[in-house]
């Protein structure tokens, strides 16, 4: 299974829609980050809703903030995309924000960071697709995988909702279908 | 599609028809093109590039669906409030306002202020210009005419905004469509002008460009900020979009923000 050690990783995607929140709950706070990696996440959420940074500030160690329109990403730090914009990584490696129309009924879309995450980060790249009642997420997977990164579904009998994992397994060949649990061990096999 | 042919299409449109998109945010215009490319279903990027050189009226569309347009009415509430409380109660002491909303995209924004400029009983003493570099969509803004599914929402955000008077009564329903009462349209001045390519052309006590910036890349964001600056009466407002900041950019030391909301005075010289 993980044998990735040859290419650094840096970039984290975490994709979550409906029951994904207790996930990155229990995800994020065992990732441990000596290793250089950043974490962006994009989630599913009602519009303005800006509490989650300061939840999620609470519970991890690493500084979490809510992406900023052209901010470099930075290794050792949490991104989280705002509610009702798209998130796009540009070549620099810094961030834009996009008000287009929605995708899959959402904004932010997965797929839309997840394709553009894909172009500029390649094999360096790590994507995790967490619950959710949607099919947000797998094109961006199927791109994650064509440009050599490594792409991690939850196991659709443990999520909340496993409509948006299980589409996803239907649909792209990833390369691990796990429980919340034993991702953090992956993760860190696969940092060199 | 490759970045190389993201910057000949570019290098194609400043050639061809004069429009400069090369300042831009890629990663955007790269998806806006991808996602075009596959929705008009070309066979080749060298058709795609030989429709967009060779038929205007193609170019129409490929313009407006680069370029973003998706907008609402009264979009954060928060503020639409804020200008209804602290900013039109300053403006009501000029004898004359002028507003200018720069990337109008439909007008849905600018009918929003008309609205709260009557509420304010403002509106017959004021200009407000609405300016994109999309034509098309000055027609639309020009007609007032809007989704009726959209209504529900507006009117929601309307509420918020701090409105009090019945939604509905500012527009009528002809079939799916909800047309604004025409009072609200005739201190509206519309006009094409490229903020990538067009000087400064009157003075304003408001400026409003929301949701634009986000598009451009820094340099063109000075440079745009700049131009607003120039077009700024001293003592006069400036409102970006909820994701733009003034912070950073080469005018930021004139400007205080008022609160948390992207709305940002001038200093008196
Ligand atoms: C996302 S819409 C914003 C509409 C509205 N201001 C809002 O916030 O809802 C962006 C608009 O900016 C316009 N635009 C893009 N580049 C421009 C430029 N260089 N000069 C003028 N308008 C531009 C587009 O045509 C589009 O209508």
């Amino acid at each position: 299974m993980a044998q990735g050690s040859i290419i650094k990783k840096e970039l984290l995607l975490i994709g979550g829609s409906a029951g994904s929140l207790e996930a990155i709950l229990q995800l994020l706070p065992a990732i441990q980050n000596e290793k250089g990696l950043a974490i962006v996440l994009v989630l599913h959420r009602r519009n303005s809703e800006s509490l989650l940074p300061n939840l999620l500030s609470e519970k991890i160690a690493w500084p979490v903030k809510e992406a900023e329109e052209k901010e470099t990403i930075l290794a050792g730090t949490v991104y989280i995309a705002p509610a009702d914009y798209h998130l796009l990584i540009e070549n620099d490696k810094t961030i834009s924000l996009d008000y287009s129309e929605k995708v899959h009924y959402s904004r932010p879309s997965i797929d839309v960071t997840f394709e553009s995450a894909a172009e500029v980060y390649g094999e360096s790249l790590i994507a995790i697709l967490l619950s959710g009642a949607n099919q947000d997420g797998s094109v961006g997977l199927k791109k994650i995988k064509e440009a050599g990164g490594y792409v991690i579904v939850q196991d659709p009998t443990e999520a909340v909702v496993s409509y948006m994992p299980q589409y996803a397994i239907d649909h792209v060949r990833v390369d691990a279908v796990l429980p919340v649990a034993k991702m953090p061990a992956l993760i860190h096999e696969l940092l060199p | 599609m490759k970045d190389e042919e993201v910057n000949i299409l570019l290098n194609d449109l400043l050639e061809v028809y004069g429009y400069d998109f090369n300042d831009y945010s890629k990663a955007s215009l790269k998806r806006r093109m991808q996602r075009l490319f596959a929705l008009d279903k070309f066979p080749s990027f060298a058709e795609f590039r030989y429709r967009v050189r060779n038929d205007e009226i193609y170019l129409k569309r490929f313009v407006e669906e680069i370029t973003v347009n998706v907008t609402e009415m009264f979009r954060d509430p928060a503020f639409y409030k804020l200008l209804r409380k602290e900013v039109l109660p300053l403006l009501a002491t000029y004898p004359f306002i002028r507003i200018w909303h720069a990337g109008c995209s439909t007008g849905e924004e600018v009918y929003s202020m008309a609205i709260l400029l009557q509420e304010a009983n403002l509106l017959h003493k004021s200009l407000l210009y609405a300016t994109d570099l999309n034509p098309d969509v000055l027609e639309k803004a020009k007609a007032g005419i809007f989704p009726l599914s959209t209504m529900k929402q507006y009117s929601e955000n309307y509420i918020l905004s701090g409105g009090t008077h019945d939604f509905s009564s500012y527009y009528t329903t002809r079939y799916d469509y909800a047309k604004f009462n025409r009072d609200l349209a005739q201190r509206m001045v519309f006009a094409t002008h490229n903020l990538v390519s067009d000087g400064s052309f009157n003075q304003f006590q408001l400026i409003l460009c929301r949701n634009v910036m986000i598009y451009f890349e820094k340099p063109l964001q000075d440079r745009v900020l700049t131009l607003f600056d120039q077009s700024l009466e001293p003592l006069g407002f400036l409102a970006l979009g909820a994701k733009e900041t003034l912070r950073f950019s080469d005018i930021a030391s004139h400007y205080k923000q008022l609160g948390k909301e992207k709305i940002w005075r001038k200093g008196a010289s």
